[in-house]
């Protein structure tokens, strides 16, 4: 299997940082706050690896750096320390050592991610196919029909009416909006995508429908994803390998059923006991 | 003739960090089994049978021992030892799993819930699905729910259906933990049939029966594991 | 502005174009500035003027750090030279710059400082055309922040902008732009290319003349440099459209007054509700007018 992305001790500290802030966080001391200069180590020493077509789970709770990590990955956020290589075909890209023009290339092309909170995603003062067209605009697309036609397509893939393409998604269901954020994700038909607790929030029928489709998308396209959630079922759904984390660092790793049913660490015993 | 799959003094326990108990399953099992042939587990009620299988597929990660796996090409690896990606690929093309309980998608139908083994093998859909409807047919399973997701089934139609999608892609070596446990008599033929079937193409089985009949319709080795040591015999050898 | 009133230069000591040396000289860097990176928005130190801003004081300021004794300025509002905008504009300049000309003559200016409007008779190597902005960040429609539009632009990032005009395309199947039309200069840097109508646009590619571009309130220079690529955005199978001034025949509208069917009209409904058309462009529309009616045309 070929590697996508190599992630070797990636760090988020915010705040001016100590000699201690390590030492003083983490799951042993139950804390990612540096009780010396009160600095937040939001993720630390974070390591994994993802292979072409892999779906790797990230869980953990509100704190534990999963979204940092992921969002440090598509430069919403930029790292602390640490290296990222991503391998796109002959090309690896060191992430962090790119420049902001580049770092925009990628994202516009190469990765693709759906935020919880679709605000993040999308554009809502132009049409659920505008967002799509945007994302085309940025991968040079310039012809208006091509544009309309494959937004169109991708819309109907990602099931959403095509009556409502011209529609501000503002006006959407949250499933549908999430489906849209999906649907824009996929226009450059990225190598790599990032979910940050896609299907939060939802209602139980449209959750297992949003994550129906996106296994259905991974099994069709073979696109590497990293999902964040702290749901235990849309991981043992969606995810072959799993990532534990907790107060910024990786406590457990392993196969997603494993983790399940033989977690390691106490943390996880309790998250997999609490779980329905 | 090589054994597919050699266990060697396989134990595992589960500590619980939160009530501080280390609690017994399995305990120094040793076994093997061989092309064509299928060895059954035996014993009583938490004796570890499943916890066997469980750490063979890596869904428990064993405590200790080794499990020699002899691939295609004869390569012998300790799946105790190997790795996430090796045991992922592994699954993908070397090892099925019959459990009693079904995972998958809410949507999918029965069909392509069968099928999705020999797609993600590369076969192409018509013929992917075209092996699953002659397997479900075979296994009584009627064609009107060919197309309706199998969450709404009954326990045996789900059972079926397990049976049908650990069956279709002929693994080098199947993990079947009861999977007759909810059928009628009738469809128990089948699968018995079945069973001795995929035995004559060299598959490799390691299996728990619900009953002692099947164990002896079935079997070419029995394997009989006895209860956890209580826990002061462990926690001795522990100390040793 | 009273026109009776004379500055009394002695007592004021104003320089010559009222902006003091070191204004000037900064404003004329800024301009070199624009000028090696075409399109891209120079700040400037821009100065209080004796008018308010959003009278033309970025305007303004360019023509007084360019003007001297022996230029012909012309300053058009609208395309017209009488408007109250141009006309005190051009008193200003006539009272701070001694021994300068002007004149409504588009052929005969050196410096043409104009408001909505780019002449219609081709402008030439020796003659600069400064264009009065309001607001010369084509991006602003999408995004507020401009830390964040600045680098859009030096990373040519345009994608919203064009999204822009997609959405318009979907809602009226045309693009709707009518002035201030994104134009992109010199393959790069999109501009908003002051209110002028898409119809002058074409009149920025490639032209001999040299285009300044002020906004005084926000202190901001831009140029088109002379002979360079002006592109306004649009789609490969949609492209950029000027005002084809056609009625609901098909026929183009043609200037009441000179008879001219190849200038932008300006629609006027006379007291009958009836509707006529005239060139925007006084003196192109009274240069019409003294070819084809010398008679008339002597006495304008």
């Amino acid at each position: 299997m070929k590697k996508v992305l190599e992630v070797r001790n990636l760090s988020k500290i915010h705040g001016r940082g100590c000699a201690h802030c390590l030492d003083s966080t983490g799951p042993d001391m139950d804390s990612n706050i540096c009780r010396h200069c009160g600095s937040v180590v939001a993720a630390h020493g974070v390591s994994f690896d993802l292979h072409a077509g892999e779906i790797l789970g990230i869980i953990g709770e509100s704190g534990s750096g999963k979204s940092t990590t992921v969002r440090t990955l598509f430069f919403d956020e930029t790292p602390s320390a640490g290296e990222a290589i991503f391998f796109d075909g002959q090309r690896q890209w060191d992430l962090f050592a790119l420049n902001a023009a580049e770092q925009r290339w990628l994202r516009n092309r190469r990765f693709g991610m759906v935020y919880q909170n679709a605000h993040l995603g999308l554009n809502f003062k132009v049409s659920a196919g505008g967002n799509i067209a945007e994302r085309l605009l940025m991968s040079d697309f310039s012809h208006y029909g091509e544009i309309r036609r494959r937004a169109r397509q991708l819309l109907a893939r990602t099931e959403v009416l095509a009556e409502r393409m011209d529609e501000s998604p503002k006006q959407f269901s949250g499933g549908m909006q999430q489906r849209v954020q999906i649907a824009k994700a996929l226009a450059t038909q990225p190598p790599l995508l990032f979910l940050d607790e896609v299907t939060t929030g939802l209602d139980l029928s449209v959750q297992a429908r949003i994550l129906d489709l996106i296994l259905e998308i991974q099994q069709e396209l073979g696109t590497a994803m990293i999902v964040v959630t702290h749901d235990l079922g849309v991981i043992r759904l969606l995810a072959g390998r799993s990532i534990v984390m907790k107060y910024g660092r990786i406590i457990e790793s392993g196969l997603t059923d494993q983790i399940l049913e033989d977690p390691q660490h106490a943390y996880t015993q309790r998250l997999v006991a609490s779980s329905l | 003739m090589q054994a597919v799959l050699k266990i060697e003094a396989l134990s595992k326990h589960f500590q619980l960090h939160e009530q501080g108990k280390l609690i017994p399953s399995c305990a120094n099992v040793d076994l093997e089994v061989y092309p064509g042939e299928l060895t059954a587990l035996i014993g009583p009620t938490g004796a570890g049978k499943s916890s066997v299988l469980k750490c063979v597929y890596r869904t428990y990660i064993p405590s200790s021992g080794r499990i020699l796996y002899r691939d295609g090409d004869g390569r012998l690896s300790d799946l105790a030892q190997a790795s996430e990606y090796r045991m992922l690929e592994l699954r993908q093309d070397d090892i099925g799993f019959v459990t009693q309980f079904l995972h998958c998608l809410p949507r999918k139908a029965a069909l392509d819930v069968v099928a999705e083994p020999l797609l993600a093998r590369g076969e192409s859909l018509e013929a992917a699905r075209r092996m699953a409807a002659e397997l479900l047919a075979w296994l009584n399973v009627p064609e009107r729910l060919w197309g309706v997701p199998p969450a709404t089934f009954s326990g045996g139609e789900k059972q079926r259906i397990n049976l049908a999608r650990g069956l279709i892609a002929r693994p080098r070596l199947l993990l079947l933990d009861e999977p007759t446990a909810s059928l009628d008599p009738a469809t128990t033929d089948r699968v018995v049939e079945l069973i001795g079937r995929i035995k004559g193409e060299g598959i490799a089985m390691l299996a728990i029966f619900h009953h002692p009949e099947l164990v002896h319709r079935l079997a070419d080795r029995v394997v009989e594991l006895t209860p956890p040591l209580v826990a002061a015999e462990l926690l001795e050898i522990c100390a040793s | 502005m009273n026109p009776g009133y004379e500055l009394p230069l002695e007592e004021a000591g104003y320089s010559f174009g009222f902006l003091d040396e070191y204004a000037k000289r900064e404003v004329r860097r800024a301009i070199l500035k624009a000028i090696s990176i075409p399109g891209y928005q120079t700040p400037y130190a821009s100065r209080e003027m004796p008018m308010g801003r959003g009278f033309g004081t970025g305007g303004l300021q360019l023509t007084l750090a360019l003007v001297g004794p022996e230029d012909r300025l012309k300053v058009i509002d609208q395309g017209a030279d009488d408007s109250v905008n141009a006309v005190n504009l051009r008193h200003f300049v006539e009272m701070t710059c001694p021994g300068m000309d002007t004149t409504e003559h588009t052929r005969a200016a050196t410096l043409i400082q104009s408001r909505h409007r780019i002449p219609e008779v081709p402008l030439r190597e020796n003659q600069i055309l400064v264009l009065q902005v309001p607001y010369p960040d084509a991006l602003v429609v999408v995004e507020s922040s401009e830390a964040r539009r600045k680098t859009m632009h030096g990373e040519g990032d345009y994608a919203r902008l064009l999204t822009r005009l997609y959405e318009d395309i979907v809602r009226f199947d045309e693009i709707t732009i009518a002035h201030r039309y994104p134009t992109r200069i010199a393959g790069h840097y999109v501009i908003d290319p002051s209110p002028i109508p898409r119809y002058d646009l074409p009149k920025l590619h490639r032209a001999a003349a040299l285009t300044l571009l002020g906004a005084g309130r926000e202190k901001k220079i831009y140029a088109v440099p002379p002979y360079t690529d002006a592109e306004p955005l649009a789609f490969d199978d949609v492209p950029f459209r000027i005002e084809d001034f056609r009625d609901a025949a098909g026929r183009r509208c043609a200037c009441a007054r000179c008879g001219a069917s190849d200038s932008f009209l300006d629609e006027l409904i006379g007291d009958d509700g009836a509707k006529s058309w005239q060139c925007s462009d006084s003196d192109y529309c009274n240069e019409q007018l003294a070819v084809r009616n010398p008679q008339e045309a002597v006495h304008i």
